[in-house]
Formats: structure tokens, sequence, C-alpha cells
């Protein structure tokens, strides 16, 4: 029968080829500009470690107080000191501290000229609090950090730009005039959002080429390369000062497994926060915060705007295209009234008319969701009109989108056909024999 | 002509005419808002930054194995190192001016801080963003002076990048000298930068320099701009270039070929490309906004094409439906003026009250958009030319089928299928 109604569906589309095309336009339309920015919705407010975003915590301790905090919200870094002093508390049983550092690859080889890079001073739990993968060698331990090694971690990228991906594991690589030994090769890693940097990031940048010892960027006396934020008068010139200044610029991260751990952290750090308070360093009550990886990314507003109104704004374009297909069927259908009493009269049940129309409907839904993929892949090629660069390119047309696309497609218009189907099942033969 | 024939006939027609309503309504709620969306953006990009854009463009790089340090020695060789680039910009024959600077307005990197009218004030009166930069520097961003002076030579100074920030002088934009002197004129008057205790004088008031950034955060201050005659000494620098008219391409080739050729010991940034004009700068700034407005106009052609096609759709089968009537109608004396006019009227009365239901739907988007993203409430106006738009295009779409129905011929009514 399936095959029989597909005939017979394809036939009455071929009958009113205009009607049938705007149909099938509206779908497409409907479905492309739902499809596109969904797109990039789904890249950027997507888990970028799902097997751990509730693990992950973002410690903030409010240094500012009252007078000069965000509205009430403790800034959103750390402070040098607030930061020494959560390493050496130890609370949780991983820990990392991260901050932005650029250097430049000093010329050697057959390069000339000298290459910026853009890496991260990390402490060693780093690497395995966010599943870093390695190509080759690992991250450095413990002992890499009490150390203050000069150990460094490249991406594969830089490897292939410096060592031509060969294993360089032990090799050594001079780093604005530092030499630093290279004692792991990062596999690809670029989790977007950048949920651990949303201090210096806006969540979307290219890979970080390498990864440095912490303790080490300190003795260098390296300035944060990314974002620092200060509050009154800044009265520091040194490093010493520098680093005792109300400043932010040192990301923590802690890794906490249970409810009670998490509990047990926020009390110490609330602890933390009243020693301040009692030793005169704060003169406000304890004002901490502990975020994991989805909240921090709410509260940091990862999602562009953009993003969100374009997928409301397409969302209600398919609504629109869809009250538009029920008219427009219910309009086809109508008019095939006689027909269907006909069929009714020949002992066509309503549960036949049903299936009838439906594939009918499914028909359009199909070749709106076919015109809808063209529209999507070019669309999404196009992207970059909208959004920046990091994010445009975020946005891809893989299986599972076309998948969508189509089943959307389908489903939306079978589910819009059912009122004009249900009308169509409804007509009464007699009156349209006697009528004609 | 009577109303009452039209609503029992309507009254016939539920569905349809609910499903056009409703697509009205929609379409109008989409569209207003969509319109107004792309007049504010159209409305921010417009924004005149207070520069002369044209043939201005930015270098920025980075000084490689320079040292690092605060001490004094450092400082004075990494001010050695930017002078030695200025004076190599200054002697292309295509470039006019060129000063440091640590940002320029749109170019998405900001330093910020506090400004205040009296000493050591906790509370400071306004936010402000420097434009830290060196000789030339009025003459190469083509600000407009309204009151004051330029700077002289000798007062402009070095210091290192994270060194307190106590100039003597400095040149505010107006918005800056109207918030913190809004009863007097700020020319002359003393400024205090971050809580500080140095009182820096105001010896000059631009009409209208923007922030260096379009973010939201700094929404508050985007004109409070104070122009300080420093130059920071780190081991990045950047230099705002004005060229000669007309040869704006070739100055951006020869400033990073003539740097690379004094100094190759420098990493470019700008995508290893070091110049970027100041159009780029700025569709860069606004790419956003920009793209948001061609969204926006998109989506509304496309939907008022989609909802006029409805409409002609629905209409074609009621006047298919309505045939025989049509004839009878016409058989007793109808003019073709009248069936015309009666499906004109019909949609007007539909689409009317789509509208009616739109504007509420509308102003309700509106404060889910206020309330969600920070716009601004809608204007009447736009909700009131989106109504014209609706019934409008209600109009144009039964045109057609209203025509086809006018021909009609009375005969009709006599035969029987």
């Amino acid at each position: 029968m399936f095959g029989y109604y597909l005939d017979l569906a394809l036939r009455s589309l071929k009958r009113n080829p205009a009607l049938t095309v705007l149909m099938v336009m509206a779908i497409g339309f409907g479905v492309a500009a739902s499809m596109i920015t969904y797109s990039v919705f789904r890249a950027v407010s997507g888990n970028p470690i799902p097997d751990k975003s509730a693990q992950l915590f973002m410690p903030q301790i409010d240094a500012w107080g009252p007078q000069q905090n965000d509205k009430g919200e403790p800034a959103e870094a750390l402070t040098y000191v607030d930061a020494m002093a959560l390493l050496r508390a130890h609370a949780a049983k991983r820990q990392t501290l991260l901050y932005l550092v650029q250097l430049s690859a000093m010329p050697g080889g057959s390069r000339e000229l000298p290459l910026g890079l853009n890496g991260y001073a990390v402490t060693s739990d780093f690497f395995p609090m966010f599943d870093v993968p390695f190509r080759y060698g690992n991250g450095w331990g413990a002992q890499g950090d009490e150390a203050r090694a000069s150990d460094v971690v490249i991406s594969a990228e830089l490897n292939r730009k410096l060592f031509a991906g060969a294993y360089s594991v032990g090799r050594t690589l001079d780093l604005g005039g530092h030499d630093y030994r290279v004692v792991g090769v990062a596999g690809h890693w670029n989790p977007q959002p950048r949920f651990y940097d949303l201090f210096s990031t806006s969540g979307f940048a290219d890979e970080p080429d390498f990864y440095m010892v912490f303790n080490r960027a300190l003795d260098l006396q390296m300035r944060p390369g990314g974002r620092n934020s200060c509050r009154g008068a800044l009265t520091f010139t040194t490093w010493e000062e520098y680093t005792q200044s109300n400043c932010v610029w040192v990301t923590p991260w802690v890794e906490l497994n249970t409810p009670d751990e998490v509990a047990r952290y926020r009390g110490f750090l609330t602890h933390y926060a009243a020693d301040q308070q009692h030793a005169g360093r704060f003169s406000w009550a304890p004002n901490v915060r502990l975020r994991d990886v989805t909240q921090w990314m709410d509260y940091e507003h990862v999602v562009p705007p953009e993003s969100r109104i374009s997928l409301a704004v397409a969302l209600g374009f398919f609504l629109i295209c869809l009250v538009n297909t029920i008219g427009l069927l219910l309009a086809k259908f109508m008019r095939r009234a006689g027909e269907i009493g006909v069929r009714r009269a020949l002992g066509a049940s309503r549960r036949e008319i049903y299936t009838q129309y439906l594939i009918e409907a499914g028909t359009v839904g199909l070749a709106g969701g076919v015109l809808g993929l063209l529209l999507t892949a070019l669309g999404v090629a196009g992207v970059g009109i909208l959004f920046q660069p990091h994010i445009a390119k975020l946005a891809r047309l893989d299986f599972s989108l076309v998948g969508l696309t189509l089943a959307v497609a389908i489903v939306a218009t079978v589910l819009a056909a059912f009122y004009p189907t249900w009308r169509a099942a409804r007509v009464q033969p007699a009156w349209q024999l006697k009528s004609s | 002509m009577t109303l009452h024939p039209m609503l029992a006939a309507l009254r016939r027609h539920k569905a349809g005419v609910v499903l056009i309503a409703l697509q009205i309504a929609l379409t109008l709620a989409i569209v207003c808002n969509a319109i107004f969306i792309i007049g504010s953006r159209i409305e921010r990009i417009q924004r005149p930054s207070g520069l002369d854009e044209q043939n201005l463009f930015m270098v920025s790089q980075q000084f490689v194995g320079a040292p690092t340090g605060d001490d004094e020695a450092t400082t004075d060789k990494l001010d050695s190192l930017q002078l030695a680039d200025l004076s190599t910009l200054r002697n292309l024959p295509d470039v006019q001016s060129a000063t440091p600077i640590n940002s320029l307005p749109l170019a998405n990197s900001t330093w910020s801080g506090g400004a205040s009218i009296k000493p050591d004030e906790k509370n400071e009166a306004a936010r402000v963003v420097y434009f830290f930069g060196g000789k030339d520097l009025l003459k190469t961003l083509g600000v407009r002076l309204v009151s004051g002076r330029d700077f002289t030579d000798a007062e402009i100074g070095h210091r290192a990048f994270r060194a307190a920030n106590k100039p003597t002088v400095a040149i505010i934009s107006q918005a800056l000298a109207d918030k913190l002197y809004p009863a007097h004129d700020a020319l002359g008057k003393a400024i205090y930068f971050d809580g500080g205790t140095s009182p820096t004088t105001i010896i000059g008031i631009v009409e209208r320099l923007q922030a260096s950034t379009v973010d939201s955060w700094a929404n508050a201050f985007a004109w409070n701009t104070a122009l300080i005659p420093t130059r920071l000494d780190a081991g990045y620098a950047r230099y705002a270039v004005r060229a000669k008219p007309g040869r704006m391409d070739e100055a951006m080739k020869a400033a990073t070929a003539a740097l690379y050729k004094a100094n190759p010991m420098r990493v470019f940034f700008f995508d290893g490309k070091g110049a970027r004009g100041f159009d780029e700068i700025r569709a860069n700034a606004y790419r956003a906004d920009r793209g948001m407005a061609i969204l926006m106009s998109m989506i509304c052609l496309i939907l008022l094409a989609v909802t006029g096609a409805g409409i002609v759709g629905l209409t074609s089968f009621w006047v298919g439906q309505r045939h025989k009537q049509i004839g009878v109608r016409r058989a007793l004396g109808a003019r073709k003026r009248d069936i015309l006019r009666y499906f004109q009227t019909e949609n007007l009365m539909i689409a009317g009250g789509g509208a009616l239901a739109g504007i509420a739907l509308a102003v309700g988007l509106n404060l889910w958009l206020m309330h969600r993203f920070e716009m601004d409430r809608i204007p009447v106006w736009y909700v009131l030319l989106g109504v014209g738009v609706v019934l409008l295009l209600g109009q144009l779409a039964v045109f057609a089928p209203a025509h086809r129905a006018s021909n009609v011929p009375p005969v009709v009514a006599t035969r029987s299928v």
C-alpha cells in the first residue's frame, strides 16, 4: 500500500506544482534557518569536558571587597597571594593554577624569523585533571613543580613546526632566550569553549602552543600574557610589588569527586577568607564561590548573545513556516474533498485516508528537508558574517546535523499535516457524492 | 457593503481564517522586532569614532630577545627599540605621521581606569579608557580638538608598562569632561587617575573619541577617554600610522618590510601581517552587529515572502471553493469591482485581527528580548511600521486571487457543476 500511496502523493504534488514548491520552500527555509543557527549554538554551548564537568571546580575569593568588586561577585581570577595560599593548602586531591603567557621561539634551523607563541604556565595536575592527551612523553610530575624545572609540553602543531613532527621528548627548545626541555608532546587538544581560561579568552581561541611549569614562569617573572585586572590606586612597579597587589590574573581549578569533598572545600575557602579577615587583609566578611564547569561557563556568558537571539528568531521563523504549511496543506487536501468522498464511499476506512495523506505530507517534508540541507550547507559556510572566525569555524555540517535536518523537516511536516488530514478524514462521503 | 455576510462566510472557514491570522500575528511580532534590531545595530555601527579613519592603520608587534624587567636600564632599552621603529616608520615616503600607542578605538585591547576630581578618592567619578601615545598623537589620530592645545614635545614622557600612571597633563574627551565637571569648563582643571594623589592638568578637550572596545562591559563609559602623553615600554609595541592620502596599501606594505629590515628580531601580530587598516579594525569590531543586521534582514524578507505566498495559496483555495457563489453574485448584479473589494476587505479584516494579536506578541517578544539580552524597549513607531507592512503584504498577496475571482463570469451560476 505504501508504494501506491507514494505514487498517489507524487501525482497529487505534480498537479499543483506552484503550491508544492511553496510548501517545500517554506519547510526548506524554515529548517535551514533553524539548523544553521543551531549548529553554531551547539558548538558554543557544548560541554567541553563532558566526563568531568561536574568534578572540576573554579574557586573564587573576593580580594576586592564590596566597594570594588563586581556587584557583590568576587573577581573572575585570583590574586597571586590567594592563588599561592590555595596551592600550599592543597585542600583538594588535584588542583592547578594557570595563566596565559606569551613567548617567542628563537630563530634556528631553517627558520630565520622568530615565532610568536601562546601558552600556559600550569602546575603538574593540569594534565591529568583535564585529561590532556599525549602523543609522545607525558606531563611533568609534582617533582617538576617543586624543582621549578624548565620542562615544557608542546602542542603537536608546534612539534610539527619545530621538529618536523618527530619524537622530540628530551630535545631542547629556546623560548624567549631560555632553554626548555621538552617532556611531552600533547595530542590535538583544544576544548571549545576553553572552560579552563575564560578569564583571558572569550572561550574560543586557537590551540595553545605550549604548557610550562608555573613556578618556572614565576621565577622568570613572566607577566600574564592575557588579562590582568586591578582595583584602586596602582602603586606597584617591581615584580614583588605586583605579586603583592590586588591585581587578579591567576586562574585556579580543583578536582572534587564527591558532594562531601565539595562541601569540605567550600568550607575551606570560607575559612581561608575568614582568616584573611582576622589577619586584617580583608575588611569584609568571607565572599567566596565554587562553581563547576557548567556553572562557570554560564556565569561567564560563554554563549554569545548573537547565538541565542538568532536561534530564537530562527525557531520563530520555522514556526511561521509550519503554520504556513498547515494552511497550504489544508487548502490542498480540502480541494480533493470529492476524491476523498469517492474513496470513502468505495470502502476506504478513515485510517486509510490518514495513511495516504500523511505519506503525502511526509513526501513534502522530505523534499523540504533536502532543500533545507542544501541551504544549511550553504549557510554553515557563510556563518562567518555573523560570528567571529574562531566561533564560525566551529559550525560544521556533520553526519548528526544532516540526520537532524531531515528528521526535523519530516517530523515537523507530518505534525503540521495532522490537522489538515483530520479534516480530510472527516469528509462525509454522502455529501460529496451528492454535490457533484 | 455590509460586513454581515462577510463575517458569516468567514465563520465557515474558521481554520483557514485562524491560520492566516496566526501567521500574520507571528510575522508581525518577528518582523518588527527584527527591524528594530536592524535599526539599532545600524545606528551602532554608524557611530563615528572621532578619528579621521581614512588612511589610518595600526602596526602591532612584539620584540624578541629584548630584555624583560622593570628596572631603568631595561625600560630605556625597550624605549630605544620603540623610538628606532618610529623613526623607521616616519622616514617612509608614504607615511605622513606615526605615533606609539597602546590601542586604537575599536581595536579591542583596552586599558581602563578610574578618574576623579579630588585626590585619593576611593569612589571614582568616572570610568575612563586610556590611550597612551607619543609625538604626533593628535595629528596621527586626526581627532578634533575643541578647546585647549596639543601636547608639546617636552610633555611627552615614557615609562615601564607596569609603572604607575602619573601624567602631569592629559587631553580628555568632551564626554569625560562633561561627566567630571558638568557645571564648569574642564579645561585647565585637575583630574586624578586611578585613585592617585598627583594631579593631572587637562590641557585640551577633544570633541569625540571612542573607547577601544565595543563590548557591553564598557558600554557605560564608551566615550570617556583620555589621551596620555606617555610611551609605554614593554616587550611589545604598537604604532598608529597615518599614510599620505591614497597611499595606504603601499604604506602598510612598506612599514612592515622596513621594520623587519631594520630589526628582524620581532614577531608581527595580526595573523603575522603586522599592519591592519582601520577599516578592517572597524569591520572586526562590528562584525557581530553587521552580521546580525544582515541575518535579520534576510529572515524578514524570507518571512514576508513565505507569509505572502501562504495568503495567496489559501485565498486561491477559497476563490476556487466559492467559484459558484461568485458566479451567483455576479449574476445578481455585483460588479467585478465588488468581488475584488469583497476579497480585499475580507483579507483586511483577517490581517487586521492578526495584526492586533501580533502587536501583543511583538511587545511580548520585545519584553523577553529586553529581559534576556539587554535590548531596549521597542519604540511604538516600529510596531506601527510593522502593522503597516503586514497589512500591505496581505493586500498585495490577495490581489492576484481576488482579481481572478472578479473574472468569474456570471454564467457560472447557471451551470450545475
